[in-house]
């Protein structure tokens, strides 16, 4: 549809007035759409949103009411599912996937007066904000203890897509492995995909057969938790769920996305006339990411280091990008003592010093 | 005893009968498993069939049914001629990711041109030139080689769809994008935007090229000895050699026209409703088109048809989803019930029930 053209003849509000502009009753409840790209039940990112959601739910009880649809297509299908929603009298939508950005921003720029948040994007609106986890605080910890734990100093690497995200979260890791470990190098496999269990199987059966004893993923399934679990000696870390069912071994530990606050905190917005776009991105301190507990198959006094590092970077005190920190062609981007900024995270997109390999492009 | 006898001759009554047949069929077993699956069964069916048409926001979805068939029916049609003459291309999903590839690639290659009156032509040519070319290698491989072009062509999609992934994060990327995967959004780009010709219709270029293709398809089938070959070569292959029709060259002009055909859409598709070459930029309309063409009875006006019920079951079973949480798999069980009811009421047309023994001649 030409939103474009729309918007330059002005026909924004005639269209949404002849669709029927969402109603507000004084007492209905408010209606809080979600999509998601996965299916709610596939164990990671989006059975996580949904659960926060659910949370939400809970906490507001009858005042809100939750639509939601699950393993939408990113593009013109999002777009039309978002509409759908605007129609049938949704006042806030949260859009959980990166590939939503485009068609967020189109709905968005057509239904003025309902919120839009869009999880792990950069573009906002002025009824558009965006949010995310900084994952890459727990990615240290990953790496402190993978450093640690790892016999053959090979360390698998799971990767996802390849966007600042993920490189973030492979350097942060990175970074902590080597800082206990300098012998440790780093194998890393994209698989282009989210959620994809028979690749991420097979990925971390490579990686297990390559010599790595530790292996990372960033993505959704618990299929190399089950890899590893049948390879033996093989530690693993759960991934946006805590994945507690392979503890101890293989899953000594895990990143746990927690967005409940988040949408409790909006949703409340929304309905106190309050809201306004944010930029948000928040961590360990904030507990928008969680640690899983630190399993017994490590030992105490790493365990203790690991809990420490957690609780620094949760006050403040510590900061997972701190300087010197080169980049893999050995220029340096962060001086002695220098920390990184939120601009250079949000677009990292080079490895740093020590990882072999290219970032696919 | 029930025996089935074949007719002299196909039913032509039942030929017209089986679709809609196969459409109730399909609807009593949907509301069967709805049902089983505790959701209330002629809401669901209602949802699905009615409601994107007469239901409270029709005004939004029945110009969006435009959107969501032109591309099944603009397939479907190249594909018939094929089918028709007994030759296999069931690579149109990879055909329709080539010319969404040829055509944003020569877009982005002018970018930012203002030249539209030769960009966006050139790139209907270049997009229905690159799924051409695609479905060359099956059509050439088959002719020179004797290799089948139903493997091949299939075998292709995979192909397409690693090129479609490698263009996301390579070559088509885009440069402003913060290092995420994905081109610049064509919508964003006037010289190439494939925009609604009249705000709120749904109609943009590739739905008159659509319609146009049924019209000139009808023409071709009745009134053309092109028509005449086709259906020669479908029902005596022996017979069209006589009449100096070359298998070979057949081959070729079928696959030829059904890949420039789904190239044309996937052109039409990237540079309209979905802007952006992304990773997830098919759903899947190369594979639907196919039931779209047997379902339409391989007719231009049957295509037309069944191309909207297609599109109508993507519509309403998203609005199913939404309000009443049908799960998405239900929904696509339920599309794909509807070939295989197909497939089976089609007996009919070749055959006929006959009630009591049957006599020994």
């Amino acid at each position: 549809m030409k939103r474009r053209t729309l918007l330059k003849t002005g026909a924004t509000a005639a269209f949404a007035a002849a669709l029927g502009a969402p109603l507000r009753a004084q007492n209905a409840p408010m209606k809080v759409g979600f999509v998601y790209v996965g299916p709610i039940n596939d164990g990671g990112w989006t059975q996580h949103h949904h659960h926060s959601a659910k949370e939400m739910v809970e906490h507001f009880g009858d005042a809100v009411e939750l639509v939601y649809q699950e393993s939408v297509p990113e593009g013109p299908d999002a777009e039309r599912v978002m509409t759908q929603m605007c129609l049938q009298g949704c006042q806030i939508i949260f859009t959980t996937s990166f590939g939503f950005m485009d068609p967020t921003i189109n709905v968005a720029a057509k239904f003025p007066d309902v919120k839009f948040e869009h999880a792990t994007g950069y573009k906002t609106a002025d009824n558009v904000s965006v949010y995310s986890a900084r994952f890459y605080e727990g990615r240290a910890i990953q790496g402190h203890l993978a450093g640690n734990m790892t016999e053959s100093n090979r360390v698998g690497y799971i990767a996802s897509v390849p966007i600042p995200e993920v490189v973030r979260g492979i350097n942060s890791a990175f970074i902590h492995a080597r800082k206990v470990n300098p012998d440790v190098e780093f194998k890393i496999i994209w698989i282009f995909e989210w959620l994809n269990p028979a690749k991420e199987a097979d990925a971390a059966k490579a990686l297990i057969e390559q010599g790595c004893d530790v292996v990372l993923q960033h993505t959704d399934s618990t299929a190399p938790h089950a890899a590893a679990k049948e390879a033996g000696g093989v530690y693993t870390f759960g991934q946006a769920a805590d994945m507690a069912e392979f503890a101890p071994m293989p899953r000594i530990s895990s990143i746990i996305d927690n967005w409940a606050p988040y949408y409790i905190d909006r949703v409340q917005a929304a309905m106190d006339g309050t809201w306004e776009s944010v930029n948000t991105w928040q961590g360990i301190g904030e507990g928008m990411v969680g640690i899983g507990e630190i399993s017994s198959a490590v030992p105490d006094d790493i365990k203790a280091e690991a809990e420490a590092m957690r609780d620094a970077i949760a006050a403040g005190d510590y900061h997972p990008f701190t300087g010197p920190l080169s980049k893999q062609d050995g220029t340096q981007f962060l001086a002695e003592g220098e920390v990184a900024d939120d601009g250079l995270l949000a677009g990292m997109n080079f490895y740093v010093e020590g990882i072999e390999g290219d970032i696919p492009s | 005893m029930i025996a089935l006898e074949r007719r002299p001759q196909p039913s032509r009554a039942w030929s017209y009968l089986s679709p809609l047949l196969a459409v109730i069929v399909t609807m009593i077993v949907g509301g069967i498993v709805f049902a089983a699956l505790g959701k209330p069964p002629v809401e669901a069916i209602r949802t699905i069939f009615w409601d994107p048409l007469f239901g409270d926001f029709a005004s939004y979805f029945r110009p969006q049914l435009l959107v969501k068939a032109a591309p099944l029916i603009l397939i479907a049609i190249g594909l018939s001629f094929g089918f028709r003459a007994g030759i296999w291309n069931i690579g149109a999903e990879g055909q329709y990711i080539m010319g969404a590839l040829f055509g944003a690639g020569f877009a982005l290659a002018f970018y930012p041109s203002e030249a539209r009156w030769l960009i966006f032509p050139l790139m209907i040519v270049v997009g229905t030139l690159g799924g051409l070319l695609w479905a060359m290698i099956p059509g050439l491989l088959r002719v020179h080689f004797r290799t089948n072009e139903i493997l091949v062509s299939l075998m292709l999609v995979y192909v397409a769809d690693f090129m479609l992934d490698a263009m996301a994060l390579g070559l088509l990327r885009n440069p402003e994008g913060m290092g995420f995967p994905g081109s610049r959004n064509l919508q964003q780009y006037p010289a190439a935007h494939n925009a609604e010709l009249i705000a709120n219709t749904g109609m943009h270029w590739g739905v008159i090229a659509a319609f146009f293709a049924v019209v000139a398809a009808y023409i071709l089938l009745s009134r053309h000895v092109f028509g005449f070959n086709v259906r020669l070569a479908g029902q005596s292959p022996r017979a069209a050699a006589f009449a100096g029709v070359s298998a070979d060259r057949m081959v070729l002009i079928c696959m030829g026209l059904s890949g420039g055909l789904a190239g044309m859409a996937g052109m039409f598709e990237v540079a309209g409703p979905s802007g952006q070459v992304l990773a997830s930029f098919n759903v899947g309309y190369g594979f639907t088109a196919i039931i779209v063409a047997f379902l339409g009875r391989l007719h231009p006006v049957g295509i037309l048809l069944a191309g909207f019920l297609m599109a109508l079951t993507y519509i309403g079973g998203e609005l199913a989803q939404m309000n009443l949480q049908l799960p998405r798999s239900a929904i696509q069980l339920f599309q794909g019930m509807l070939l295989f009811f197909l497939l089976a009421v089609d007996v009919m047309t070749n055959f006929r029930i006959r009630l009591g023994r049957k006599k020994v001649a």
